[in-house]
C-alpha cells in the first residue's frame, strides 16, 4: 500500500466533494485524482527521479505531492526562501529533479511554473502508467529546520505515511461542511500530514499562503472553517488581532490545533479565553515520526484548567498522551526507563516512526527507539511533558542545565514577554547562561534586577551570566527560536 | 496461507480489495464474497457483485480470534471471511484532529 491508495479511497468514497480549496472552485477528490494521475505520466514522460517543489501552498502542492507518488518517485518540497546557491547544490544532488517552482526564471533548470504545472497536469491528460510505488519506497524528503546542526534531508517512506494516517484518523470522519485552514509551509511535515489525514477524513483544505492574523480570522469566517492548525507564534498573533478587535475568535471553529514549538502558559489562557466554544489540541511530533506521536485533546484541556489539583493542572503545558500504535518513553543515559517524574530522553516507536535521513542512514535503535533528542518526562498517568533539545543543554563548569527552568522563570517576571535562554561562551565555566528577553511595552528592567529574580528562585549556579535585551526572538517560520542567531549577535556586538 | 501485515489483497469474486492492517501467523484462507483474497492481480477482472451486500471504502473488519483486521480499500461484494468465520464491522474510533 502507498499514499496513491489513500488518494484512490478519498476519490472513491468522497470524490464528488470539494476537497481543495474555495466551496466554489476548489478540486474534488476525483479531480485531485485524475490530475495527479496526468501529472504522474508528466514525470515519468520526463524519466524524472524526484520531484522538487518551490513554491507555497495552493493546489499545486498536493497535485504534485500525489502525482510523485503515482510516478513512484520521492517528493521533495524545498523553502522557498533558500538562496539561489543553497538551491543549487540541493538540486545537484538530486538525480534528474522535476523541478515545480513559484519562480521558473529564478530557479532554472528546466523548471514549471506553478500554473504551467497544473494546466498540463489536466484532468483527462493521458493516464500514467501503472506500477506505482511500494510501501518500502520513498515519499516524501524534507529538509530539517537546522536550528541545531547543519538541515538533513529526513526520509519518509510510504509505509511511514500511511500507518500515522491509518492510525489517527477514520476514514470519512468529518461532517459534511467540515474545512481545515492550513498556513504552514509545504515543506514542513506538518503540511505533508495535514494534506493527507484531512483528504483520508474528508475534510475540505483551504490554504492561506501567508499567514497574517488578520487574513486568518477573515477566512476563518468566510470559508466557515471548523479546524484548524497553528504554530504558537501564530497564536499569539491571532489573540493579539482579537484583542485588538475587541472580538471573541470565529465561533464556527470546533477545533484548534497547536504545535512545533513551545507556548507560553499566558498566550495559552489567552486563547482558550477568547475561544471558549473550541476545543484546542496539542500534537507534539516531529518530522522524522511523520508527525504527531501524542496529542492532548480538548477534554484533558477542560479536566486541567478545571482542576483544583495541581498535577493535574500542570497538563495545561504537557503535550499529552502517545497516539495509538506508538509507545513512548523516557530513558536514562544507559538506556533504561526512568521513573514518573523523573526526566530523561524522550523515546518513540511504532510503524509511523522514520527515523532515517538520507545522510546517515537509520537512527533507530535495535530495539526499534528513536531518539527524538527532546528532554522530558512522563506523569504516572501518561501525560508527556517536553523540556526542550538536549542539544540546548548549557555544561555551565560540568553541571548540566536545562534552558526551560530559567526561562520559566523569567517569563514569570511580570515585566517579561518573551525569553530565549541559551548556552553563551565562558572563559571560567566554559559555558554560561545567557538570557535574551523581550520586555513587555513601556517596561523598563535593569540586567540585575532580572538576575536576581533568578538568583531568588534558583540555585546561583543558575543565575544568567548575561541578560540582554532584544526587541524581538529570531524563529523559524514555524516559531522554533533560533537560539544560535541570538548567541551570535553577541559575537557581532563584541566585536563592534 | 498467513496473512502479511500492509500486503494488499484482491480477488476474482468481487471488486472489493482490502489492505491488511494486523495480520497473523494462523493458518487460514481470507475470502471475500467466496473467492480466496490474494496478491497478485487476477487474470480475469472481477466478475462482478454476485456476493452479499457491498463492503463500502474505508470501513475495517476484524476476526476476533485470530486478531486479523483488514481495511476496505476499494469497495465491492462481501461478505469477508477468515478461516470459515465471518468479520465483523469494526466501530469507528473517536480521535481529536491533532493536524
Amino acid at each position: 500500500m502507498n499514499l496513491t491508495t489513500l488518494l484512490e479511497m478519498v476519490a472513491s468514497g468522497n470524490g464528488d466533494t470539494v476537497l481543495i480549496g474555495s466551496k466554489e472552485q476548489g478540486l474534488t477528490g476525483e479531480e485531485l485524482r485524475a490530475r495527479a494521475s496526468a501529472g504522474a505520466k508528466l514525470i515519468q514522460d520526463a524519466g524524472s527521479q524526484t520531484v522538487v517543489y518551490l513554491g507555497g501552498n495552493g493546489p499545486a502542492f498536493p497535485v504534485a505531492l500525489f502525482a510523485a507518488a503515482y510516478a513512484a518517485v520521492p517528493f521533495l518540497p524545498l523553502n522557498y526562501r533558500l538562496s539561489a546557491e543553497q538551491i543549487d547544490e540541493i538540486l545537484a544532488r538530486q538525480p534528474k529533479p522535476f523541478l515545480i517552482s513559484d519562480d521558473p526564471l529564478r530557479t532554472g533548470h528546466g523548471a514549471l511554473s506553478l500554473e504551467e504545472f497544473l494546466n498540463l497536469a489536466a484532468p483527462g491528460g493521458a493516464p500514467h502508467e501503472p506500477g506505482g510505488a511500494d510501501g518500502e519506497d520513498i515519499a516524501v524528503l524534507l529538509m530539517t529546520s537546522g536550528t541545531t546542526a547543519a538541515p538533513k534531508s529526513a526520509v519518509l517512506r510510504h509505509r511511514h505515511l500511511t500507518s500515522y494516517v491509518l492510525g489517527s484518523v477514520e476514514f470519512a470522519s468529518a461532517e459534511p461542511g467540515d474545512a481545515t485552514i492550513v498556513c504552514v509551509p509545504p515543506y514542513h511535515i506538518a503540511a505533508v500530514a495535514n494534506l493527507i489525514s484531512n483528504l483520508y477524513a474528508g475534510r475540505r483544505v483551504v490554504y492561506l499562503d501567508h499567514f497574517t492574523a488578520a487574513d486568518w480570522l477573515d477566512i476563518v469566517t468566510k470559508e466557515q472553517i471548523t479546524n484548524a492548525m497553528v504554530v504558537p507564534t501564530m497564536l499569539v498573533r491571532i489573540v493579539r488581532e482579537l484583542d485588538k478587535r475587541g472580538t471573541p475568535g470565529p465561533g464556527s471553529l470546533r477545533g484548534l490545533s497547536y504545535g512545533g514549538a513551545k507556548i507560553a502558559a499566558t498566550v495559552l489562557a489567552d486563547a482558550l479565553r477568547l475561544f471558549p466554544t473550541t476545543g484546542f489540541v496539542n500534537a507534539y511530533g516531529l518530522t522524522e515520526t511523520a508527525s504527531s506521536i501524542a496529542v492532548l485533546g480538548p477534554e484533558d484541556h477542560r479536566d486541567a484548567l478545571a482542576s483544583e489539583d495541581p498535577h493535574v493542572r500542570a497538563r495545561l503545558a504537557s503535550v499529552g498522551r502517545a497516539l495509538p500504535g506508538v509507545e513512548i518513553e523516557i530513558h536514562d543515559p544507559l538506556g533504561r526507563p526512568c521513573a514518573p517524574g523523573v526526566v530523561g530522553d524522550i523515546v518513540v516507536r511504532g510503524p509511523q516512526i522514520a527515523g532515517e535521513y538520507k545522510e546517515s542512514g537509520s537512527l533507530v535503535d535495535p530495539a526499534g527507539w528513536f531518539h527524538t533528542r527532546d528532554l522530558g518526562h512522563i506523569d504516572g498517568e501518561g501525560f508527556i511533558f517536553v523540556q526542550g533539545r538536549s542539544d540546548d543543554t548549557i555544561i555551565r563548569g560540568g553541571e548540566n542545565i536545562a534552558p526551560a527552568e530559567i526561562e520559566d522563570v523569567l517569563a514569570r517576571h511580570p515585566a517579561v514577554a518573551d525569553v530565549a535562554v541559551a548556552a553563551i561562551p565562558h572563559e571560567e565555566w566554559g559555558q554560561g547562561i545567557g538570557a535574551f528577553v523581550v520586555l513587555k511595552e513601556g517596561q523598563t528592567e535593569e540586567e540585575d534586577e532580572l538576575k536576581n529574580w533568578v538568583r531568588s528562585q534558583l540555585r546561583s549556579s543558575k543565575t544568567p551570566d548575561l541578560v540582554r535585551f532584544v526587541p524581538e526572538l529570531p524563529t523559524t517560520p514555524t516559531g522554533k527560536i533560533l537560539r544560535r542567531d541570538l548567541v551570535r549577535s553577541l559575537a557581532t556586538e563584541a566585536a563592534r | 496461507m498467513a496473512l502479511k501485515t500492509g500486503s494488499q489483497l484482491r480477488t476474482s469474486a468481487s471488486g472489493c480489495e482490502v489492505v491488511v492492517i494486523r495480520g497473523t501467523e494462523a493458518e487460514g484462507a481470507l475470502l471475500c464474497a467466496g473467492g480466496q483474497m490474494v496478491a497478485e492481480t487476477p487474470a480475469q477482472p472481477a466478475s462482478g457483485d454476485a456476493g452479499g451486500s457491498t463492503l463500502p471504502v474505508g470501513k475495517r473488519y476484524t476476526d476476533t480470534e485470530s486478531g486479523v483486521e483488514v481495511l476496505v480499500v476499494k469497495p465491492g461484494a462481501g461478505p469477508l471471511s477468515f478461516d470459515g468465520r465471518e468479520l465483523s464491522l469494526k466501530a469507528a474510533k473517536a480521535l481529536p484532529a491533532s493536524d
